[in-house]
């Protein structure tokens, strides 16, 4: 039983049950998480209210809404009432939050199960989810390796199926990464298109709600369910909701004109893995043999990404994360003697150390003296970086990359060296910069069995575009697997 | 594990600067996390000053994405948004959070305050 449509259709008939399929996922998480460390909690009595209902309309013979059943499990950065919510850190290891995330009441009113909350880098601030405050995550590809970050849980307990849909957050390349990493579908749709109430804001202007799944039409599915403007974010975007599964079917070349793929060679650079290189080039000459027309591109100031990705970024977070003060919620150091005292004691003994690293760095970025030369310069080039998409994207539908210049890594290797780290995200920031949607979806494996992934990128609101050629070249390649 | 390798030349950000930004930020840092900042932040500014290479003369900041869409072409500034905005209303207002449901999470309170070290000494 992997499929949305499957669980769904297999309830409708009577030939399984919620209970049956949630308490499967359970005995999953029981079996392999203590090894993975994918889940941070299990919310196990919210899951059986949802089992119940579900049991009921199944009983009453009513119509099951889409997502009936589906066990699905979210980012430790998305709100949920009553179950325990840290974002990864220490800080908010107690915080049981007072009201839910907007998409995942939006799965749950769909008719999803939700399994528990799933372990990520503290704050969602890093490439491997090794900052999480808890406990690494390991890829169930290979356990000595990380599954990639910051969403490492999110797409571990998919991997290993100990849930069939999960939400992640990308704020640099924390969906699809790590989706690459562990060898599943990974989706940050267009800013604006998914809403961020009751994200845990990292940076506000970066940050995007998108969904990991085994197959494209599952990815389709929770896109469909969570997406559509959200009177709560007033960022969320005022553009009707197309049907996404339909979409996927509609043909890649055909009557009118073939779907025109971009091929940016700034994304083929050195640092890039000779076997991830060959295998996204593969992939690409794949699609091109669907009937898709496969044009050269240039996206020139894609080396200035992660510079003003990281200035920017940290900036937002600096500002964002001023909110953890001991006050209201979350970790307070106890026995200062003043206010003052407090607020810094929180905050050293709450964050982790890369949380204060960026912390540190968007203050300094914003400080009087260095506000023009980091933070403005950063925010024009992000300003170029935009209109080098809306140039390619005059001559292409959409643009396939390397989501990664390399597979997963060891657990370890580059902890203590922050610039390595962040290089991880290469290929994937440039999408949060300009808010367009990028997919990471499978392509091939290395010599070692380790998952690569191919992102394509779309044009803002075109969702529909990237899941059609990622759906294509999914069916093509891998058939019914 | 600390090591610095940091010539005065290179040196974008100095010990007293990374005091006086982690005071700004409200953190203190320990001896040996104000050593690991130093050597970061130094070698990350480093890599970032990459941008100047760039001509950014006459180009307008971007603060954010959202003004792509569904906005009102025809309108400036802040009205471009007005999709955002709702009606005011005087009557069936979404209910606010009930007090004891803000005050849970609280690390300290009196059940009506939150409780905080003494700010103005009598």
């Amino acid at each position: 039983m992997r499929s949305i449509d499957e669980i769904r259709s297999a309830i409708a008939e009577g030939r399984t049950t919620a209970l049956e399929i949630v308490e499967a996922c359970y005995a999953q998480i029981k079996k392999e998480d203590g090894e993975i460390g994918a889940f941070l909690t299990l919310s196990e009595d919210r899951a059986m209210a949802q089992v119940e209902r579900i049991h009921k309309l199944a009983a009453d013979g009513k119509p099951l809404p889409p997502l009936a059943g589906v066990p699905v499990a979210i980012k430790d950065v998305m709100v949920t009432r009553g179950v325990r919510t840290t974002a990864g850190s220490k800080i908010l290891e107690h915080f049981v939050p007072p009201y839910d995330c907007t998409a995942v009441a939006r799965l749950e009113a769909a008719g999803a199960v939700v399994l528990g909350k799933l372990n990520c880098d503290e704050f969602a601030m890093g490439s491997s989810t090794e900052n999480s405050a808890y406990r690494p995550v390991r890829n169930p590809r290979d356990k000595t390796r990380v599954p990639g970050g910051s969403s490492g849980g999110s797409a571990a307990a998919v991997a290993a199926r100990m849930a069939v849909a999960t939400l992640g957050s990308d704020t640099g390349g924390s969906i699809r990464q790590p989706a690459s990493f562990c060898g599943v579908v990974g989706l940050k749709p267009t800013y604006g298109r998914v809403s961020r109430y009751g994200l845990i804001a990292f940076a506000s202007s970066l940050d995007h709600i998108g969904p990991f799944a085994h197959r494209v039409k599952d990815a389709a599915l929770v896109l469909r369910t969570i997406a559509g403007r959200d009177p709560m974010d007033s960022t969320s975007a005022e553009v009707p909701v197309p049907d996404y599964v339909a979409e996927l079917e509609k043909a890649l070349a055909g009557s009118k004109r073939a779907v025109k793929i971009g091929v940016a060679k700034e994304y083929f650079g050195s640092g890039l893995d000779v076997e991830v290189r060959a295998a996204v080039e593969a992939a690409i000459q794949k699609l091109g043999s669907l009937g898709c027309e496969i044009v050269p591109v240039s996206l020139p100031h894609t080396e200035y990404a992660i510079p003003a990705y990281y200035i920017v970024a940290t900036a937002e977070a600096s500002a964002n994360l001023a909110r953890y003060d001991g006050v209201r919620y979350g970790f307070r150091a106890r026995g200062a003697r003043s206010l003052a005292e407090m607020y810094r004691e929180t905050r050293d003994g709450g964050f982790g150390m890369e949380v204060k690293r960026r912390i540190m760095l968007g203050t300094y970025a914003l400080s009087a003296g260095y506000y023009d030369a980091y933070y403005l310069k950063a925010q024009k080039v992000r300003t170029l970086l935009t209109r080098d998409f809306d140039e390619a994207f005059k001559k292409v539908d959409v643009i396939a990359a390397p989501t990664a210049p390399t597979v997963a890594f060891k657990l370890g290797e580059k902890v203590d060296d922050p610039l390595a780290m962040y290089l991880a995200d290469i290929y994937t920031v440039t999408a949060n910069l300009a808010g367009i949607p990028g997919i990471s979806i499978p392509c091939a494996e290395t010599r070692e069995g380790l998952p690569i992934g191919l992102q394509i990128f779309g044009r803002w609101f075109d969702e529909a575009t990237v899941l059609r050629v990622a759906h294509a070249y999914e069916t093509a390649s891998v058939g019914g697997r | 594990m600390v090591e610095i390798h940091f010539t005065s030349i290179t040196m974008k950000v100095t010990d007293k600067e990374v005091a006086y930004v982690a005071e700004l930020a409200n953190l203190e840092l320990t001896a040996d996390e104000r050593a690991r900042m130093l050597r970061d932040l130094n070698s990350i500014l480093e890599y970032v000053d990459r941008l100047n290479e760039v001509n950014t003369g006459d180009i307008e900041p971007m603060a954010q994405v959202s003004d792509r869409y569904g906005v009102d072409e025809s309108r400036q500034g802040s009205e471009r948004f007005a999709y955002a905005a709702r009606e005011d209303v005087k009557e069936g207002l979404r209910k606010s959070l009930p007090h004891e449901d803000a005050m849970e999470n609280a690390p300290e309170t009196d059940g009506t305050f939150f409780e905080v070290p003494k700010v103005i000494e009598r």
